[in-house]
């Protein structure tokens, strides 16, 4: 998409993200000197966005889109230093892949880095605690992906309204909205997956970030005691 | 592993099996199974076409082949560094068991 969004919106997205994106440094940086024992599981939301925009996955339209991976470190991590790690991943597709683009940077950030994870956030702290941290992340996934892609597609009539920018609208929500309803609930899938084996080896990191409660990991506090790794 | 989390795969199989089954024996030529992303681009030129895009990318795989191993690289990136943490943790859980 590099070059296709005008000058103007490219400048917007990129002080609005640029914006989130700095003071997630910031709040990496806290984390990293306050809690360095989470480090590992900002390497595995990262790794795992890597992963998952790079799977070009069919879709029951018959294009391609593929997951972003952003649900999961917004629910670890929250929205800023989610759209970091964002950052980082379409970064490497910009300059290595021609994918997405430099232009283009400041809005992808803005739609996969804030808005997906934003809406992953408000479906995590509404559901959190009322059903199995498992199946909330789930949904949390599968709305992060969705809102990203919606997000796109109202950054795009954005910037080209045309006569009747509704209409402009449903054409963009037709290409990335519908393609990618069947790839969000595949990446709820995945994420919901990693989020049990996390559960199963590091629940410690998710206690102490206050992501679970002590009831729904009985197993390991009984095994590594209370204290958790070192 | 439990049953659950079989279920799931199955379930990320299937969701990536219909489309194929679909638009069985369609192929790039007919328009399928394209990026949405290049969809959006062939809107955007309909929709205004006298849009000339400003920018063009710094660098491009310079063939399919190229860009499949970019791709390639990226997911592995992010499998060893998953891969590791599992494994790694995995141990260290059933060594502390065993004491």
């Amino acid at each position: 998409m590099e070059g296709y969004l005008p000058p103007m919106w490219c400048a917007i997205w990129y002080i609005l993200s640029g914006i989130v994106v700095g003071y997630g440094v910031i709040k990496i940086n806290k984390l990293m000197k306050e809690q360095p024992e989470v480090k590992p599981l900002l390497a595995v939301a990262g790794a795992f966005m890597f992963i998952l925009s790079s799977l070009k996955l069919p879709s029951v339209t018959g294009s391609c889109s593929h997951p972003c991976g952003n649900g999961l470190g917004a629910v670890l991590f929250g929205v800023p230093i989610t759209a970091v790690l964002a950052t980082v991943v379409l970064l490497f597709q910009a300059l290595l892949l021609a994918h997405g683009g430099i232009t283009t940077l400041g809005a992808n950030v803005f739609s996969m880095g804030i808005m997906g994870p934003l809406a992953g956030v408000i479906v995590w702290k509404i559901l959190k605690g009322k059903i199995n941290s498992t199946w909330v992340v789930m949904l949390a996934a599968i709305v992060a992906d969705w809102v990203t892609y919606v997000t796109t597609s109202i950054q795009l009539t954005l910037a080209f309204p045309g006569s009747d920018p509704m209409n402009t609208l449903a054409t963009f929500m037709s290409i990335f909205a519908v393609t990618q309803v069947p790839l969000a609930i595949a990446e709820g899938l995945l994420t919901a997956i990693l989020w049990d084996k996390i559960k199963e080896l590091r629940p410690d990191i998710l206690l102490k970030l206050g992501l679970i409660d002590e009831s729904e990991v009985p197993h390991y506090t009984q095994v590594m005691g209370t204290g958790g790794a070192e | 592993m439990e049953t659950k989390h079989i279920l799931m795969i199955l379930g990320f199989i299937i969701l990536t099996a219909i489309p194929f089954l679909m638009y069985a024996g369609k192929g790039e030529d007919e328009g399928y199974f394209g990026g949405a992303d290049g969809a959006a681009e062939e809107a955007i030129v309909d929709m205004n076409p006298n849009y000339e895009p400003w920018f063009s990318p710094l660098w491009e795989p310079p063939s399919g082949e190229i860009e499949s191993l970019l791709f390639a690289l990226q997911a592995a990136i992010g499998a060893i560094i998953i891969g590791y943490f599992v494994g790694y943790n995995k141990a260290r859980i059933e060594l502390k068991s065993q004491d």
